[in-house]
């Protein structure tokens, strides 16, 4: 049992700092620039398959990788400089509903262009194993090599976020735009470079995961509604926020699905538990959601609702 | 996002060239049958059926979109409940329309009255992500119902009855039966639009403090508006099923919500019959869409990006565009 929840809980985590790197570009979208991005989830699956591509070019995951920034970068600009850009003065309806159109270009043009087939991505060599972590008890190392990547990005945002100029910027845009705007900031530049930051995030998160998942075009979808989820429960706009946000909402969502049927258990007969379980545990994060924003609706971290 | 009419004649009350464009659609809807006939393609019946049953929702959505700028990204969720009503109910051999709509109503207006109270918590951005997130809860929630099909869905053995009868196994019948609920629904928004309540969710959209301040509570107009539109919508969802005579949780996906929403704007936010045709002309644009071509939803996706950069008022919008063109 003890070997379960550790082995789950590194599963929730492992979840959790994709979620981040997805989110932390959302929630600065949606702080700074005030846009509803529903094509996200979109970024997410486009970088999952630029490295499907890239590595069955190069035949090397790393080369995949490398290839596949500046393709994510591209893809930002792209996207910001032809449709996003147009959306910063208009309503958040019109916002949902271009994003809305984007997706479905998206789903489609990736279909065109690459077939509706899930494609896999083979696991690089060195990264392939699993190491003992508690006797009898292994894990992957590649799920661990996530985290740690994860969790480095993480950290080199919190440093530029906190500790740099642009970083500064950041922070007074999600504060108060208008301002940031009077004080001579381009604030247009600024924007660019954030939605281009947010784009490539996730589409890194997109290619750390390919390895481990098939990658079709109803990945970005699953993940996008997940992700609103983190941005809300922290805050919008609010980087700290959204890594707490996503590392609740993934540990609860991969425990909720093995302990809550066990849990339940204990009150209820075995085949009613197990039904039951089944029918809550993918409820369980957004039934979190609703507590959290009954008690706080800005989120945990978010200054204004 | 002030959406109400400036140019109408000072004297004529402004909502009449809405009723008379409403009017003109459910003449041609009532007309559509025998044209089919005529055409001996008896398939057509059934998407027209489809479309009626959309114009409901679509205009149950610009209840809260249009009039008190409430953007539901979940309403895909009360379509859902009512083709489940009909399926579950079904099941145990309780076939009568009437008492599926009444359950269909009762399940929206308890997932409505909870979800809204805490939505409403929220402005803007947030409103959109926590409705979507909820209606996504649904979605999950019927995903998980192994008993009727889990995500593959569940096949209806017979369609609902009318006081015992089974007229509405008929095509026809159940077009005009869609038909008459249609324009009840209509009826009865109007009513509610130009009603007192209905003034006050406009005031609020228009400024909420104001209304506050002035006496009136925001968040219980906006509440009861949340319910009566869940409501409505699932009576479409009861249509729905008895339509493709089949239910899935693919009813309610996010997806659906979405275009729900693209149909409200299409045919114009805030104006009720603009809604219906907003329905007709997105789910004649995918029919026809989808006649051309596999890859559809890539042209859709255009139109939709397009219509948003260029004519941000909708259908409505471009027509009234064009005619003050030509007043000019």
């Amino acid at each position: 049992m003890m070997n379960l929840f550790v082995l789950q809980l590194l599963n929730g985590v492992q979840l959790g700092v994709l979620l981040f790197l997805i989110a932390a570009g959302l929630t600065l979208v949606f702080g700074i620039m005030d846009v509803v991005n529903l094509a996200h989830g979109v970024l997410y699956m486009v970088g999952a398959y630029f490295v499907a591509t890239f590595a069955a070019l190069t035949g090397s995951f790393w080369w995949g990788l490398v290839l596949m920034l500046p393709a994510a970068v591209a893809v930002g600009l792209i996207l910001e400089y032809v449709v996003i850009r147009r959306l910063y003065t208009r309503s958040h309806l019109d916002q949902v509903l271009a994003t809305f159109g984007l997706v479905m270009i998206a789903n489609e043009t990736v279909k065109i262009v690459w077939g509706v087939s899930p494609l896999s991505v083979p696991l690089p060599e060195i990264l392939s194993g699993s190491v003992p972590l508690m006797d009898p008890l292994r894990y992957p190392v590649y799920r661990i090599a996530i985290i740690v990547a994860g969790l480095a990005v993480a950290a080199g945002l919190f440093v530029t976020i906190n500790h740099t100029r642009i970083g500064m910027l950041l922070r007074a845009g999600a504060t108060n735009r208008a301002m940031v705007s009077a004080l001579g900031i381009d604030i247009g530049k600024l924007f660019a470079i954030v939605f281009t930051l947010g784009a490539v995030l996730a589409c890194l998160a997109g290619a750390l995961v390919a390895p481990i998942l098939s990658v079709d075009t109803g990945m970005g979808e699953s993940v996008l509604i997940l992700t609103f989820v983190v941005v809300v429960i922290g805050g919008i706009g609010s980087i700290k926020g959204a890594f707490l946000g996503a590392i609740l909402v993934a540990v609860v969502d991969t425990l909720g699905g093995v302990f809550g049927p066990i849990l339940l258990r204990a009150v209820l007969d075995p085949s009613a538990a197990g039904q039951a379980g089944r029918m809550l545990a993918p409820m369980l994060v957004y039934i979190l959601m609703a507590a959290i924003l009954f008690a706080r609706p800005a989120g945990l971290f978010g200054g204004r609702a | 996002m002030s959406v109400v009419s400036t140019s109408a004649p000072a004297r004529a009350p402004v909502l009449a060239p809405r009723v008379k464009a409403a009017l003109v659609l459910f003449t041609l809807f009532a007309l559509f049958p025998p044209v089919v006939t005529a055409l001996d393609d008896p398939f057509l019946i059934l998407i027209g059926t489809r479309i009626l049953a959309y114009a409901i929702a679509a205009m149950a959505l610009d209840l809260i979109l249009g009039y008190g700028a409430m953007v539901s990204f979940g309403h895909a969720a009360y379509l859902g409940f009512g083709t489940y009503a009909v399926a579950i109910l079904s099941s145990y051999g309780i076939h009568d329309i009437l008492l599926q709509t009444a359950a269909a109503i009762a399940l929206s207006a308890v997932f409505a009255f909870v979800t809204g109270a805490i939505s409403l918590r929220t402005r803007g951005v947030y409103f959109i992500m926590i409705t979507l997130a909820f209606g996504q809860m649904a979605f999950f929630f019927f995903i998980s119902l192994s008993a009727y099909g889990g995500d593959d869905g569940y096949g209806l053995r017979q369609r609902s009855t009318l006081f015992g009868s089974d007229v509405l196994e008929n095509e026809y019948a159940l077009y005009y039966a869609t038909l008459v609920v249609l324009i009840g629904l209509f009826a009865l928004s109007h009513r509610i639009v130009g009603s007192r309540f209905g003034r006050v969710l406009t005031g609020i959209r228009e400024n909420a403090t104001r209304m506050e301040a002035i006496g009136y509570s925001p968040f219980r107009y906006q509440l009861t508006a949340f319910v009566i539109s869940g409501c409505m919508t699932s009576i479409a969802g009861v249509f729905l099923a008895n339509q493709a005579e089949f239910v899935s949780p693919a009813f309610m996906s996010w997806h659906r919500s979405g275009e729900l929403i693209v149909m409200v704007v299409l045919g114009g936010i805030g104006t009720l019959s603009g809604a219906i045709g907003g329905a007709v002309a997105a789910l004649l644009l995918e029919e026809f869409l989808g006649k051309l071509t596999e890859h559809w939803r890539l042209w859709f996706g255009l139109f939709l990006v397009l219509m948003v950069l260029f004519s941000p008022r909708g259908i409505t919008g471009l027509i009234q565009q064009i005619q003050q063109g030509r007043a000019r």
